[in-house]
């Protein structure tokens, strides 16, 4: 057919009587693929690439917050005199902004004690979010202690777990004195040795080889 | 359990190829003797009755119209008409009564949605100006809310039925799994749902939630972040919870249900552990070899063969 085609269309041409034949077929001389395959394979990588310029900045804007630290945030709780060494006093601060009372949380704020081993002149913010899951704890005045209501965690007066299931210290608020008001700040986590480390989330432990287990998220702030 | 007198199928609904052949005889004109006047012209039609007669005709017409180009009477006359086992019981109904209260989910969570602001400062409030201040509002979130639980409690019966009736084997297993997907995703719906209304309990039960995926070690302490969207429960943790309940996970159900029902029909269901297999009393139509006796007792059918499955009622 295609000789007879020739022969109509091209009468002053010869022929062509040597049709290259593929061999193997669908394959010419110096190709490693044929054809058909060429075009399969680009119009999937063609598919693929539309497909990740979809998904990649959906998922990137659903994950990013996980990468995103918030700007540092001081806030006034009290003159210094609010403050006396041997019991606590309650604040109630903004931790989250825009959220109204949701994003408030409150602290256990007093003086520093020689007694305890604690630095002089210093204050210390214990965080009332049980290390358990994060129920809200409260200082027993009488008892000297804090207590959750949800699970039965008890606390010592600096925050060391004596009781039931939390699985480290309360959480402290790095303090600082303005203008002689006392400031709270960011919040970080302790080890059982009251070392202070990066805030964890409620039920992870900290110290030791859990700093591996439960890493650090880049969204909290350096312990101090 | 009490047996139920089986429903009487009209002709009318059931298609040609499933409709029982008359008994000899009794088909074609009547026995007996014919009508005593032949020549006498038969009674010409009023137009009435002709309006009446098209009338009759035109739902008829009507379907056959839609199915001349969906084509779809072969499969759904498949779908609704397929043989069950003998021993079928009321437990073979947890998966259609999942279904049901899936969709009450669906419909009211629509409607709820209309009125609701997925916002940290007014969530709240418009779920209390649903309940006290919508129409039927109290009725609409009562349901969404109960029925949420009904929905986790008819999911794990279903799921029980499936296990103790040892319908999850072979040829099934892709079914059960798809099932606990399903299962996730409906605990997921569960867990972002509770944060919704917004008040002490949703806001508390919600942080110890996020606070136990944060458990697991070395992605745990990411995943809450990515839960809060945050390291603190935040102004777009609300929004995220919302986007995940009404959004990302429906969808995904909807899809997993489709492909957990189409793999219902094409599978059929197992006869209950209690009913014995039989075998087909007329010849299987392939080789028996292929049929393939399983050693206990038990033949492994294959619709597309004719061969019927387990304790399948043989009507032939």
């Amino acid at each position: 057919m295609a000789d007879d085609a020739n022969k109509v269309n091209g009468a002053d041409e010869a022929p062509i009587k040597e049709r290259v034949k593929p061999d193997p077929p669908g394959y010419f001389e110096g190709e490693s693929m044929t054809r058909r395959h060429v075009f399969t394979v680009a119009s999937q990588a063609l598919g693929g690439l539309a497909a990740a310029g979809i998904v990649l900045p959906a998922v990137g804007f659903a994950v990013a917050p996980i990468f995103h630290r918030g700007k540092e945030r001081w806030e006034a709780v009290g003159p210094v005199s609010d403050f006396v060494e041997d019991t606590y006093r309650q604040v109630v601060f903004t931790e989250t902004e825009g959220i109204g009372d949701a994003g408030k949380t409150t602290a256990y704020v007093r003086k520093s004690s020689a007694d305890l081993g604690e630095e002089p002149g210093k204050f210390v913010a214990v965080s009332n979010r049980c290390a358990h899951l994060g129920c809200p704890v409260r200082f027993v005045e009488a008892a000297g202690n804090f207590i959750c209501p949800c699970h039965g965690g008890v606390y010592d007066f600096q925050g060391k777990r004596i009781g039931g299931p939390p699985v480290r210290p309360l959480d402290q608020f790095q303090t600082r004195v303005r203008q002689g008001q006392v400031e709270v700040g960011p919040r970080y986590s302790v080890t059982s040795q009251m070392e202070p480390v990066r805030a964890r989330d409620p039920g992870e432990f900290t110290g030791g080889i859990w700093e591996y287990l439960y890493p650090p998220r880049p969204s909290t702030f350096p312990a101090p | 359990m009490p047996s139920f007198p089986k429903p009487k199928i009209p002709d009318a609904v059931v298609p040609p190829p499933l409709r029982k052949p008359a008994k000899p005889g009794s088909g074609g004109t009547p026995k007996g003797q014919a009508p005593s006047d032949l020549k006498e012209a038969p009674e010409r039609k009023s137009a009435g009755d002709k309006m009446l007669e098209v009338g009759k005709e035109a739902p008829i017409d009507a379907l056959g119209w839609v199915d001349q180009r969906l084509a779809a009477s072969g499969f759904l006359t498949g779908m609704l008409f397929r043989k069950v086992p003998k021993g079928t019981n009321w437990f073979y109904t947890l998966g259609s009564a999942t279904l049901f209260a899936f969709i009450v989910q669906a419909t009211t969570g629509v409607f709820l949605a209309m009125f609701y602001t997925p916002s940290a400062t007014q969530a709240y409030s418009s779920i209390a100006h649903i309940n006290n201040e919508v129409p039927l509002g109290q009725l609409v979130h009562g349901m969404h809310k109960w029925g949420s639980s009904v929905m986790v409690i008819l999911i794990f019966l279903h799921m029980g039925r499936t296990f103790f009736f040892g319908a999850y084997k072979y040829p099934r297993e892709l079914n059960w799994v798809i099932g606990v997907v399903l299962l996730i995703l409906t605990m997921t719906m569960a867990f972002t749902g509770y944060l919704l209304p917004f008040d002490q309990r949703s806001f508390w039960a919600s942080i110890v939630g996020i606070n136990i995926n944060g458990t697991g070690p070395i992605v745990g302490p990411y995943l809450s972040d990515f839960l809060r969207a945050g390291p603190e429960l935040g102004a777009t943790t609300l929004a995220r919870f919302y986007a995940i309940h009404m959004l990302l996970v429906p969808g995904a159900i909807i899809a997993l249900i489709g492909a957990h029902m189409y793999l219902v029909v094409k599978l059929g269901t197992t006869a209950p552990p209690w009913v014995k297999a039989q075998r087909p009393k007329v010849a299987a139509p392939v080789a028996p070899l292929e049929a393939g006796a399983n050693g206990n007792g038990r033949v492994n059918g294959d619709r597309s063969n004719g061969v019927p499955v387990d304790g399948e009622e043989t009507s032939a």
